[in-house]
Parts: structure tokens; C-alpha cells; sequence
């Protein structure tokens, strides 16, 4: 049983109507971590928006369901969706520069979620919060809990940010694209924490990114979306071995390799973009 | 490093001067009745445009002159300060409450709240200020009520603005999306994640208000639309001296110096807070 599924969401833009998702199905299972890529603009961060109930105010949902833990969200009232995504659902956010509140300290922002959602303690909260400091590997989780954003570097914000989602033990983390914003040596470092932490609390994960190989190295499955749509949902492996859409193979043919020779990247087939153009131009309205 | 350490110092040093003008002036304020000289509204017609104490003719006693009417000079200015400090600290602290709060919401809820608060300010924006304020006193009737109305709603637009724009920005922070996934109300969400971080701004605002208070009520009392012209205000001393500047320069350049000092030390007190607040910059 999946623990998080989605069926047939749709999303537009309100006032134009444009499509943003057009049907996204796909399912996370308990203690997984799934990928989800696709080109900038296809919809990715969308997805994890709104099943974290996020969305821009400018978007609407128009359709689907958002199953999660085998309640759709959608149907709940705002309080009782607020309250059940902030008890099993975190955020790992794409830039740890403005993911901390810069005008309060690092502690109150991990331990918060436990002392309003859960009713711990303070003591109890910031115990836990120590604990999750040391385990993402910060050395001095005393000095850091009581230090400002601003005072930690890059990386070490989001060792704070990845701590503060598995603060509550969730049952499903998003990570937004969690190391794009870092530079390449500290993306290595975050990624395998963030792999690392996922087996360790068996929490499923939607890690949405860009990067085939980032998925390659955390995730066991993943969707290909394009233009709004998943055009592909299929195990990692399966997916490395060949990719059945024509853009799913474009994009995996567009990956760099040191190895190979230079050569000019393969669009997607023109049939492809005809028929979603005929598509996006049909639902719109 | 050495630039960084004097720009510091330079900080503390506005913050000092500034500070100690309003303090000296606030401490002056209150305890005008026993450090007054005179009786502000005491005329003595004998007495009349008496020099400052270093220049011939002055009288002992009157420090700074007497104006035409024979008033002292410096105990008009202190009880003027009384009325100066009491409509900035009053006016200035509604105002900002009111135009940071409608900002606020409007910037942070958008939607009806936002289209409500910004097309007010769009029409208040298109009335002449002097010209509404005046035409406010006129309505009321003169007095330090009226004053105080006036500039809180002249002003609220000042804060509404820039408040808003300020939330705005501060809302769409990834900060803002963590702690409503972590289960944060909206108001919540206003109230302990966004005001925070618009703090320094407000309060740049809010010292700057007062200084332009204390200018809005030297300018009603200089058209004579503030308290009674007897009252001594700032404003009304520089508009009688205005009238005798060639017999009696001091009438008019001790109250708009002290006028002067007040407008610029709120201003830098609001620079050298901001920098203090800043968690960034500090």
C-alpha cells in the first residue's frame, strides 16, 4: 500500500486557466525514496506543493486526489489538512539561505513543530533537536542551536533544515531539490545524509530534482514528468536500462558523461510535441 | 577590517548623539515647569525683545531673550518641546501601529484584504497633504487632537506601503512555506515569523514618522492652525519671529535650530537602529 498517491491531480494557473498538471498520478511507498524529474517549468516543485498543501495563491487544483496515508487530502477541511500534513509530512527546502528565518535563532525553528503540533516539552524538543544536530553530523549542536541563520554556512543550514524535517519522525519527507542551490563537494556530503537518514528512519521520500544522476544514487523509483504530465513511472533500474517514452530517453541521452564524446543533445521528437500541444490546448479553458 | 571597525564606531556615535539629543530633550519636556525659567504666556511689554545673554542689552534672567511681547525665549522652547515630543511620540506610534498592521495583512493575506488596503491608499495618495491637513484642523477645530489626527491619517499610507511591500517579500520566503507545513496558522505565521523579520523596518519608519510629526506640527502652528496661539509651540515661536527677524533674530533661530536638531536626531536614530537591528549586519 502506497503512502502517498496521487491520482489524476490537475492544477492550473487561475484567471488564465493555464495547465500546470494535467492528470499527475504516481505513488510513493512507505519507507521509499522516489524520484521525480523533469526540465524546469514541467511541474516538479508543483507536485510536492501540493501535497504539502503550499501552492502559490495564484494556483488552484481542479481535479484528482492527493492520498495520503489513504485520506485524500483535498476532501479534509484547511485546520484538519494543516494539521495532518504537519504530523506526517516535512519540507527539506531548495534554498537553505532563505529557508531559516534570519531573525530567530536555529533551535526554536527545529523544535517548533514538536511543541506546537505535538505538545512535547521545550526541554524534551530541544533534546530531540541536539540528538538530530549530532546525527546529521554538526559537531557542536549546543552553539548552533543558538546561533542565527546568518552565521552558518550553506551546508550547515541544510544539515539544520534536513534535521528539523526528520524532527518529527514523518512518515514523508519532500526535498525540493534540496542541494541545488549548494556547490558540488557539499552536494555529495548532503545527499548521501539525506540517503542515509531516509533508510535510517524508513521514511518515504519525493525528491524532486533535475539531476538523473542525484535519483540514480537515492531514490529506488521514479517519474518522468514533462509538461505537466508523468510520462513514465518505473524502478530506477529499469529506467537506466532503457527508458520507454521518447522524452524520457531524450533526457537520459542528455546527461553529460566525462567518458563519452561530445555530441549534439537529442530533442524530443517533434510527433511528441505536437501531440502535447494538441493536449495542453485542448484542456485549457 | 579597519573600515568595518570604524564603520561600527561611527554607528555607536550617531546612535550616542541622537540618542542624547531626545534624551536631554525628553528629560527637558518633563520637567519643564520646574526648569523653566519664566511662565511661558508671561508678558512683560517692559521687557520687550530683550537680546540673548552675550549680547549688550540683555537682561539676567533671560537667557536666550524675550520675544516681542516680552516672553522668555528658552521657557517657550521648553514647553515647547513638551508639546513637540508628546504629538511625535503619540501620533507617531498610532500611525505606525495602524499603517503596519493594515500593510501587513495586506501584504502577507493578498487577495480581497490586499485590493481593499492598496486602492485606499491609492486615493489617499492623490489628496495634497498640507492642504487635507489643514482642511482636517479646520474641520475639528484647532487643538493637539486635531494635530495628531491629522498626521495619523496623512500618514498611515507612509507605513501601509512600505510594510506591505516588505511583507510581501518576507511571505514568499522558503521560511514561510516550512512553518505552514509544519502546521503554523496564518496569523500565527504573520505574527511570529514575518513581523520579526519587518521589525527594523518598522521602526526606521516609526522614528522617522516622528521626526516628520514634530515637522507637521511646527508647520500647523506656523499657519496658526495648531493649539492656541498663545501655546507655545516651536511653530508658532518661528512664526512670530518671522514677523521681527530684523529686531529680534533670536526669536526665530532658537526654536528652528532646536526644531532642526530633533527632525535630524530621530532620523539618525532610525539609521543607527536599523543597523543595531539587522541580525545580518550586526
Amino acid at each position: 500500500m502506497s503512502f502517498l498517491e496521487l491520482r489524476n491531480l490537475s492544477v492550473r494557473l487561475k484567471g488564465s486557466g493555464v495547465p500546470l498538471l494535467r492528470g499527475v498520478s504516481l505513488s510513493v511507498e512507505a519507507g521509499q525514496a522516489h524520484g521525480l524529474v523533469g526540465e524546469s517549468g514541467a511541474g516538479k516543485s508543483m507536485i510536492g506543493k501540493a501535497v504539502l498543501g503550499i501552492l502559490p495563491r495564484a494556483v488552484e487544483v481542479t481535479g484528482g486526489e492527493i492520498l495520503l496515508d489513504g485520506t485524500d487530502l483535498l476532501t479534509l477541511p484547511p485546520a484538519e489538512r494543516r494539521r495532518r500534513i504537519g504530523a506526517t509530512a516535512a519540507l527539506i527546502p531548495q534554498d537553505p539561505l532563505t529557508a531559516l528565518n534570519p531573525s530567530r535563532r536555529v533551535g526554536p525553528q527545529i523544535t517548533d513543530r514538536l511543541v506546537d503540533i505535538l505538545g512535547w516539552t521545550r526541554a524534551a524538543a530541544q533534546a530531540r533537536a541536539r540528538d538530530l544536530l549530532a546525527e546529521v553530523q554538526i559537531s557542536e549542536p549546543d552553539r548552533v542551536m543558538r546561533a542565527y541563520p546568518h552565521e552558518l554556512s550553506g551546508g550547515m543550514r541544510q544539515r539544520v533544515l534536513i534535521a528539523s524535517a526528520f524532527a518529527a519522525e514523518p512518515k514523508l519527507i519532500v526535498a525540493d531539490e534540496p542541494t541545488t542551490a549548494l556547490d558540488v563537494t557539499v552536494q555529495k556530503q548532503i545527499l548521501r545524509l539525506i540517503a542515509q537518514m531516509q533508510a535510517r528512519h524508513g521514511t518515504a521520500l519525493l525528491f524532486v530534482t533535475h539531476d538523473l544522476g542525484v535519483v540514480s544514487k537515492v531514490c529506488t523509483s521514479l517519474s518522468v514528468l514533462f509538461a505537466g504530465k508523468v510520462v513514465e513511472e518505473t524502478p530506477v533500474g529499469d529506467f537506466f536500462a532503457g527508458p520507454r517514452h521518447p522524452y524520457s530517453a531524450a533526457l537520459l541521452a542528455a546527461t553529460p558523461r566525462h567518458t563519452a564524446p561530445e555530441r549534439a543533445l537529442i530533442p524530443v521528437p517533434e510527433a511528441v510535441l505536437a501531440a502535447v500541444r494538441a493536449e495542453v490546448e485542448g484542456s485549457r479553458g | 577590517m579597519a573600515d568595518a571597525r570604524l564603520a561600527r564606531r561611527d554607528v555607536g556615535l550617531r546612535l550616542r548623539l541622537a540618542g542624547g539629543w531626545l534624551a536631554v530633550l525628553a528629560a527637558v519636556a518633563l520637567l519643564a515647569p520646574w526648569i523653566a525659567p519664566h511662565d511661558p504666556l508671561a508678558q512683560d511689554l517692559m521687557l520687550g525683545r530683550l537680546p540673548p545673554f552675550w549680547l549688550d542689552g540683555a537682561e539676567p534672567g533671560y537667557w536666550l531673550g524675550t520675544d516681542s511681547l516680552g516672553r522668555d525665549v528658552l521657557s517657550r522652547m521648553i514647553w515647547g518641546a513638551r508639546i513637540a515630543l508628546f504629538v511625535a511620540l503619540v501620533a507617531g506610534v498610532l500611525t505606525c501601529v495602524i499603517g503596519a498592521t493594515l500593510g501587513l495583512v495586506a501584504g502577507y493575506f493578498r487577495g480581497w484584504p490586499d485590493m481593499i488596503v492598496s486602492r485606499l491608499v491609492d486615493i489617499w495618495m492623490a489628496f495634497p497633504p498640507v492642504l487635507f491637513s489643514i482642511l482636517l484642523v479646520a474641520v475639528i477645530g484647532p487643538g493637539l487632537l486635531a494635530i495628531i489626527l491629522a498626521i495619523v491619517v496623512i500618514d498611515w499610507t507612509r507605513f501601509a506601503r512600505v510594510i506591505r511591500a516588505e511583507a510581501m517579500t518576507q511571505g514568499a520566503m522558503d521560511y514561510v512555506a516550512s512553518a505552514r507545513v509544519a502546521g503554523r496558522g496564518r496569523a500565527s505565521t504573520l505574527w511570529a515569523e514575518i513581523l520579526p523579520n519587518v521589525l527594523p523596518t518598522i521602526v526606521v519608519l516609526l522614528t522617522l514618522e516622528m521626526g516628520i510629526a514634530v515637522i507637521v506640527e511646527a508647520i500647523l502652528s506656523f499657519v496658526n492652525l495648531s493649539i492656541s496661539t498663545d501655546d507655545p509651540t516651536w511653530g508658532g515661536m518661528i512664526a512670530e519671529g518671522r514677523t521681527s527677524i530684523h529686531q529680534a533674530w533670536w526669536v526665530l533661530v532658537f526654536p528652528l535650530t532646536a526644531l532642526f536638531l530633533t527632525v535630524l536626531a530621530f532620523s539618525q536614530l532610525g539609521e543607527g537602529l536599523k543597523d543595531r537591528f539587522d541580525p545580518v549586519l550586526r
